[in-house]
């Protein structure tokens, strides 16, 4: 008597789906990687040791994994969420006390966090194996951006919930961009940029103003972050990480003793 | 939250938490024991020391199961650290405390790390480490801070971090062994090729559907912190950057905003990104070594985990109000009073050391005027700097075998770079201790256009 899984694959249901049986020989076990648009960014093999968890510890696939549930429930998330001031702490209230599966917005700022984790954990494994040796220096250089990218992601969502922790966190780290040297109000060699006698960097015109499109953290602001976090950075850090995992493959697959 | 609590209604409370907790970690070293008793028994070329391990996991399985039916049977409150203890970490607790315990911490088992990544010593010092938290949390300070919403990332971080430390020790001390025996890294030995379908997919499904499982229960189990709607009149004490910036604005602390909000990042991310020039040492590369690469591993291992993450672990647990320093189980007193009366090096030079005041420029000096006398006033600063950033490396350059090595190796331009990097970002710490033990503010204080250093 066949057993109850090669009953379910006999039905007609099953066969319409999967018009192949499972590959057990070698050519078929290609053809499944190369034939399928998302299983084809890998390689068709690989050496061993790139399995084991020990060495990869999957940092790096995790880190993909969160990016994506980040954006399946970002985009769910914008669903309900309008960024101004007078909608923005509310739609977040009812988020959490009126919408079905009311913990996405959980979902979606424990995986921010975890992403930030995940991301720095894959850092350090790339290090201490160093896998950032030639031929792949250029990868860790984008790798770092992407780190870059990350983080910008995360403190960016933070100031949309539009509550004391989002706004004056984002007051304390934006502050910072006031100090920058030339360029920033407070920053060292700001007074040297004058036209006629008249400071040319102040508060509405230097680079925290620029980041923050007003001189505190506000309406505008909001706005601002918004788009940067739905669809600039996610953008950038898309494009990024496929040139990322394009040349992970055109420098010779995981790295591993030559 | 909890100090609306009373002691008893806390203590029931956490109880409720802290037995399952308890129960967990005897679960898992349940099933570690009993994982470790099976590979003794299906494999016959057994690693030393794994009986060990399943006899200690079977012992702390036991320990901690007795420690959740005291939890469950209402009895949190009686184990928890004596009070003397608490208050005397609170009392020992300061910058000085935290930042050198550390840094001697990591000295300690860097040096004898062959002994602190043997499994069962490991398995033994994260039972401790559980166990310590456990009995902690029954402190009413310590389970406010650690459980805040955000603040359980930062704790699994440090759970993740030990283990993946401990894990790329204890490879990179076996392939040094390997390596010193003329044999190849373990990762060699797995060096034939296989299909990546299904082996590496299958892997990666897992991944997912553990992971996925793990985001849930996450998500049910811990709220996603939200407070009063935003309002830009009312400051919260203390205003926190995001956990991630943390170590930036701890940072702050010891620079002013100019360094530590944006040259210090921005040489960050550049000194990463140059990583893979400046080592050019081609061994070490695809496994996990530490004696082959110990120069680049020994300062990555002090930037990253002593002055990126304890950094971060500072200013999330240890900083309070107003920025002061508080212990783990210290409540955090709006009130706390701290003497601050730092001075900046041309103070200490002038005022203090010479008994005179501060070079002022004469009276109706131009622009030319004020410039020299602020110039000469810093004069010991810059010129402090100056041996630091040039006459340091010149010597040491020319005095240690190494560091010639190195100058031989690198070539004059990456050698260069590598070194005013490797400076800049030990001047973080020297300029900690300068802060703990002598009230140093800056090196040179210009505040006159807001060039403080």
């Amino acid at each position: 008597m066949p057993n109850i899984g090669e009953r379910i694959r006999q039905t007609q249901l099953w066969k319409s789906v999967f018009r192949h049986p499972m590959p057990l020989d070698r050519r078929n076990r290609v053809l499944v990687v190369l034939t399928n648009l998302i299983l084809h960014l890998h390689p068709v093999a690989m050496r061993r040791h790139g399995l084991r968890l020990s060495y990869t510890w999957c940092m790096g696939g995790i880190t993909f994994f969160l990016f994506c549930v980040e954006t399946i429930t970002g985009v769910l998330l914008m669903f309900y969420y309008r960024p101004t001031l007078q909608w923005a702490y509310h739609d977040i209230l009812a988020l959490r006390d009126a919408a079905s599966l009311g913990v996405l917005r959980e979902l979606h700022r424990w995986a921010g966090h975890g992403m930030v984790i995940t991301v720095m954990l894959h850092m350090y494994r790339v290090f201490l194996t160093g896998s950032y040796k030639p031929p792949r220096e250029f990868n860790w250089i984008v790798g770092v951006v992407l780190l870059v990218c990350t983080l910008l992601l995360s403190f960016t969502g933070y100031l949309l919930p539009a509550d004391q922790l989002a706004m004056w966190a984002i007051t304390v780290g934006s502050n910072m961009a006031r100090a920058t040297p030339l360029v920033g109000n407070e920053g060292p060699g700001s007074s040297l940029l004058t036209v006629d006698g008249v400071n040319m960097i102040t508060d509405s015109s230097d680079v925290r103003f620029g980041l923050l499109g007003a001189r505190t953290v506000g309406e505008v602001t909001l706005n601002r972050f918004y788009v940067y976090h739905c669809v600039g950075i996610p953008l950038a850090a898309a494009f990024l990480m496929a040139v990322h995992f394009w040349r992970v493959r055109k420098d010779g697959g995981i790295s591993g003793p030559l | 939250m909890h100090g609306y609590l009373s002691e008893q209604e806390f203590l029931r409370e956490i109880g409720r938490f802290l037995g399952w907790y308890y129960l967990s970690v005897a679960a898992l070293n349940g099933v570690v024991a009993f994982a470790l008793v099976r590979r003794r028994r299906t494999e016959t070329d057994v690693a030393r020391g794994t009986g060990v391990v399943s006899l200690l996991c079977f012992l702390s399985a036991v320990i901690f199961a007795g420690l959740a039916a005291c939890v469950f049977s209402g009895h949190a409150g009686a184990l928890s650290l004596p009070q003397t203890v608490r208050d005397a970490v609170n009392r020992h607790t300061s910058p000085l405390a935290v930042g050198v315990g550390s840094f001697a911490v990591m000295a300690l088992l860097f040096r004898w790390r062959r002994f602190f990544v043997r499994p069962a010593v490991a398995w033994s010092l994260l039972n401790l480490a559980l166990l310590l938290v456990g009995l902690s949390l029954t402190d009413a300070n310590f389970a406010k801070i650690v459980s805040r919403p955000d603040n359980v990332a930062i704790v699994a971080m440090m759970f993740l971090l030990a283990f993946f430390t401990w894990l790329g020790t204890a490879k990179a001390v076996e392939n040094d062994e390997r390596l010193a025996r003329d044999e190849p890294p373990l990762e060699k030995l797995d060096h034939d090729k296989v299909l990546v379908w299904p082996d590496l997919v299958y892997i990666e499904l897992i991944c997912m559907v553990v992971l996925t499982a793990v985001l849930i229960f996450w998500a049910i189990g811990i709220t996603a912190p939200l407070e009063e709607p935003a309002s830009s009149v009312r400051t919260p004490n203390p205003s926190k950057a995001p956990w991630y910036f943390v170590g930036l604005q701890e940072m702050l602390y010891y620079y002013d905003p100019w360094m530590a909000g944006v040259v210090l990042p921005g040489l960050i991310i550049v000194g990463l990104m140059a990583i893979p020039y400046l080592d050019r040492n081609p061994r070490g590369n695809g496994y996990y070594t530490i004696r082959e690469r110990k120069f680049a591993y020994l300062t990555f291992q002090f930037g990253f985990l002593l002055l990126w993450i304890l950094l971060i672990l500072i200013g999330t647990f240890l900083r309070g109000p107003n920025w002061n320093f508080f212990g783990v189980y210290e409540p955090w007193d709006i009130h706390k009073v701290t003497a601050q009366n730092n001075v900046s090096f041309s103070q200490f030079f002038w005022i203090d050391l010479l008994g005179r005041g501060l070079p002022q420029p004469g009276a109706g000096a131009g622009a030319s005027g004020r410039l020299g006398a602020i110039l000469l006033r810093e004069l010991p600063g810059l010129l402090l700097l100056a041996a630091y950033f040039l006459l340091l490396p010149w010597g040491v350059t020319r005095r240690v075998r190494f560091f010639a090595g190195l100058r031989q190796q690198m070539g004059r331009a990456r050698y260069a770079a590598m070194m005013a990097m490797l400076l800049v970002m030990l001047l973080l710490p020297i300029k900690m201790l300068a802060r703990w033990t002598g009230d140093l503010q800056y090196f040179v204080a210009i505040p006159e256009y807001f060039l403080n250093f």
